[in-house]
């Protein structure tokens, strides 16, 4: 080529550069909304904090279990992500099965391989099966958004919701799940131990009592991780001693855990949407009125806490954390802990709105994901909420519809 | 390996100076005018050859930049060395030749023999091969020399599902009968296959590529049953070609020690390949594929039991002209439409579409300065649904590169 030749090729390079530069934004993919996405970390994380949101972002969402690194034998699903898409709801794909309470006395069927069904297996072993007359229940998997907000409350300020008789009088009693403490866990100064029992906040029967007990049995039972916190693998059905891979134990580091920990702890809460509209603030008064908000409290305040960004901040998950019995048509004769039956947990409501977007555009509300509208899983509410529920089925169209607007923009 | 590359690179620098030389070091000329198929890409390929030696050199080298954006967010520009492809034949008579072909991908992460077969012909209908071949499921798998193609990216389905470039030990027969202006050929191979990494594997959903990852792969067969490769391919020199193929085997260990483990699990690929040129003008390739995995029914539906993809190439020259002083240069346009469904059923829990897939649109342009020399700048946007069919992930941005024969 001659220099003339190499200018030009230059110069046809440069332009290249330049005009892709220029266009870029307009061509390439824009980044959605933060009110419109549930995964992300919470503000004011300092940089070493942001290092360790990763790491537990990678492992959470990144890893994925196989034969090879220790999926199994039995198990439900290959990663947390593959059941939290987005860090929002499961889809029925990914419900799992817990069987064999049915009274607050404890598990009869834990040497038939309770409380979780492991309804999947790896090449060569056959999965679990229900034992008969084992009672069961189907819990779809929740959102994991603001979960380090709810675990920075105290157990007083839980304590401060329920009424367990009563005694105000709404219909509405509210008690907490006092459940038995794994060894690995470490009370801090604002649990409140009563007969060796520690008070439940996560999952649908608020079995497990922070996000390191949820964890360590999120790897075990639904993917067969071994961990320093649960060394053995789930047990199969009837069998004395569980089964091992061929993948030395622990499968998973502790430091692995605790940076999922630490990621599901400042994973930000939903941000509202349509705030000022004025159909969602007329719909959030109804929501008051009917006492939807007696259970589905819309706002706390966290104490001080070891993460500055989670210290002292008011937010808005429309829980109370407490039992409620929601009568016969949800009480599927399976409970954990000491609940009844037919007691769940209020489910936060941050992010029912985006709900779709992880459940392959439907909704799968309720613990099984048995309702597939906000307007069904209202209808489906009874037992304490029975009062509530009614008070809904009397509003004109246009008020259940402003009070449905109101629940999307959360 | 090393000492490969330097007597290599020694050989090439050599016949650098070899040019002044040319009686020294000279291309190889093609006398063969025979109507070529996809599957005489292995040695329709630029040759160097060093004096009278028997021996003929060639390679390519593929590098791009790299410029992306999911979902509003970049890793940046990236410089990427794809892949440098080392080829050495050689006639040890007339009748029998040697061809193979080593590649380094991605810098050197990984050193792959892609090819090294020998050929012997007894009749042109019946040729022998045998080494590490390349089985010829579809057309990429055969001819993906990068100067080749008009994109930066292969194809996604002819990557993914096909796992290009999938090569094995193994031998078998080919033959090729042409007449005027008709070519027809079979290929039909035993080899080597696939284990059961292409449902143990960290990408979550079935994966053939990832059975590439068994460094054994060489020695010896997962399970003692070969993989089947046949295909068959027409050719009319005005209307195109058309290739049918079929890859199957068993992919699991169903037996060890004479002890019944599982039974035979199979994993089959059929895949439809066309190229043809319209008003000699515009060039279209393409290629369908399907697989269908026979995946325990107590694993997870997360792996596919049947996959499907298909990309098409349209490539059209709009100048044919000495540009910038290359006399016979070549500027195109070129479009790559492509798809990968990783997944291909329903959930039983809810009847609902098991998606996983990807779908991409890869408008471009290349500019060929000689016919073994390509220079190309792509524009690439693409959708990727998960397995739930939840709102795609989207992805675009700039590619820009060149892929020369030397
Ligand atoms: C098989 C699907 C599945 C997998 C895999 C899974 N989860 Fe879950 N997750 C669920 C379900 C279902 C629940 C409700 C469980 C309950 O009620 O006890 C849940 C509950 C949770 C909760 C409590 C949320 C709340 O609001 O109470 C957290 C935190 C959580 N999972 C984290 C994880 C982590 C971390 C992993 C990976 C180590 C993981 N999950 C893996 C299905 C899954
Ligand atoms: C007595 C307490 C209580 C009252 C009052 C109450 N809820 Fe609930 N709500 C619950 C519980 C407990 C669940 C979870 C039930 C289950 O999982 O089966 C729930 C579930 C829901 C869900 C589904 C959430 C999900 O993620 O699946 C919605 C939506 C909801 N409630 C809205 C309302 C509205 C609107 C009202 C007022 C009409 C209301 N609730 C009144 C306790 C209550």
């Amino acid at each position: 080529m001659t220099k003339k030749r190499q200018l030009l090729l230059a110069i046809a390079i440069f332009v290249w550069v330049v005009a892709c530069k220029q266009i870029t934004e307009h061509v390439t993919p824009k980044a959605p909304n933060d009110d419109e996405i549930l995964d992300g970390p919470v503000e004011g994380l300092s940089s070493v904090e942001k290092q360790q949101f990763l790491a537990g972002d990678v492992a959470f969402n990144g890893e994925v279990f196989f034969s090879g690194n220790g999926l199994g034998p039995y198990f439900v699903a290959t990663s947390c992500g593959s059941c939290h898409a987005g860090d929002g709801k499961g889809h029925p794909f990914t419900t799992l099965t817990r069987f064999g309470q049915s009274d607050t006395l404890g598990n009869k069927y834990l040497n038939l391989g309770g409380p979780q069904l492991q309804n999947r297996a790896i090449s060569g072993f056959d999965p679990e099966w229900i034992p008969v007359g084992a009672s069961f229940s189907q819990f779809t998997p929740p959102a994991n958004t603001g979960l380090g907000f709810l675990e920075a409350l105290t157990d007083a300020q839980i304590l401060m919701n329920a009424d367990p008789n009563d005694l105000d009088g709404d219909g509405i009693s509210g008690r907490p799940n006092y459940v038995n403490a794994p060894s690995y866990f470490l009370p801090q100064p604002y649990h409140q131990q009563r007969g060796g029992k520690y008070i439940g906040r996560f999952g649908k029967k608020a079995a497990a009592i922070d996000l390191l007990h949820q964890t360590a049995n999120a790897y075990q039972q639904d993917m067969g991780i071994t961990s320093d916190f649960n060394p053995y693998e789930p047990a199969m059905n009837g069998m004395a001693y569980p089964y091992f891979d061929n993948v030395p134990d622990p499968e998973v580091p502790a430091t692995t855990v605790h940076n999922v920990v630490f990621y599901l702890r400042t994973l930000k809460a939903p941000i509202q949407r349509s705030q000022s509209d004025a159909d969602v603030l007329a719909g959030k008064q109804l929501f008051m009125n009917i006492k939807c908000g007696s259970c589905h409290i819309p706002q706390w305040t966290t104490p001080s806490t070891n993460i500055n960004a989670l210290s002292g901040k008011t937010f808005f998950p429309y829980t109370d954390l407490l039992l409620h019995d929601m009568g016969s048509g949800l009480d599927d004769g399976y409970t954990e802990g000491t609940a009844l039956t037919s007691e769940w947990r209020t489910p936060p409501l941050w992010g029912l709105g985006l709900s779709m977007n992880s459940q392959g555009r439907n909704y799968f509300l309720m613990h099984d994901g048995r309702a597939t509208s906000i307007r069904q899983a209202i209808e489906l509410h009874g037992g304490e909420a029975e009062n509530s529920k009614g008070q809904f089925m009397n509003l004109s169209e246009s008020d259940k519809a402003k009070l449905i607007k109101f629940l999307e923009s959360l | 390996m090393k000492q490969v590359l330097i007597l290599f690179f020694a050989l090439i620098q050599y016949s650098a100076f070899a040019q002044i030389d040319s009686t020294l070091f000279k291309r190889v000329e093609k006398r063969d005018t025979t109507l070529k198929l996809n599957m005489d890409a292995v040695y329709n390929r630029p040759f160097l050859q060093v004096g009278k030696v028997p021996v003929a050199f060639g390679g390519y080298v593929e590098a791009n930049s790299n410029y992306m954006v999911t979902d509003g967010v970049t890793e940046g520009l990236s410089f990427q060395m794809r892949r440098l492809t080392l080829f050495v034949s050689s006639s040890i008579g007339r009748r029998i030749k040697f061809l193979s072909e080593l590649e380094f991908e991605d810098g050197t992460k990984e050193i792959n023999i892609e090819f090294a077969a020998v050929d012997i012909e007894f009749h042109p209908l019946v040729n022998l091969r045998g080494g590490v071949i390349m089985n010829p499921i579809g057309a990429f798998n055969q001819n993906h020399d990068g100067p080749k193609w008009e994109f930066i990216d292969r194809p996604i389905s002819a990557t993914t599902i096909i796992p290009s470039t999938w090569s094995n030990v193994g031998f078998g027969l080919w033959g090729k009968y042409s007449k005027n202006n008709w070519a027809f050929a079979y290929e039909a191979y035993l080899t080597n296959g696939f284990d059961d990494r292409i449902i143990n594997n960290a990408e979550n959903r079935t994966w053939l590529p990832a059975s590439k990852t068994n460094p054994e792969r060489f020695e010896e067969s997962f399970n003692g049953v070969p993989l089947t490769t046949l295909k068959s391919a027409l050719k009319h020199r005005k209307i195109g070609e058309i290739g049918l193929s079929w890859m199957g085997g068993v992919y699991n260990k169903f037996e060890e020690d004479g002890l019944v483990l599982d039974k035979r699990r199979r994993v089959d690929l059929f895949a439809i390949d066309f190229n043809t040129f319209v008003k000699k003008k515009t060039y279209f390739n393409g290629e369908w594929v399907w697989a269908f995995v026979d995946v325990p029914e107590t694993f997870s539906q997360q792996f596919g039991n049947k996959q499907k993809g298909a990309f098409l190439d349209i490539v059209h020259p709009i100048l044919r002209r000495t540009i910038l002083g290359f006399e016979k240069a070549v500027l195109n346009v070129a479009l790559r439409l492509e798809y990968a469904d990783y997944n291909v059923g329903t959930f039983r829990e809810t009847d609902g579409d098991i998606r996983d897939d990807i779908y991409a649109v890869v408008p471009g342009i290349s500019f060929r300065p000689y016919p073994q020399t390509v220079i190309r700048a792509n524009y690439r946007y693409h959708w990727q649904t998960d397995i739930l069919g939840n709102p795609a992930s989207k992805t675009a941005g700039f590619q820009f590169g060149f892929s020369s024969y030397f």
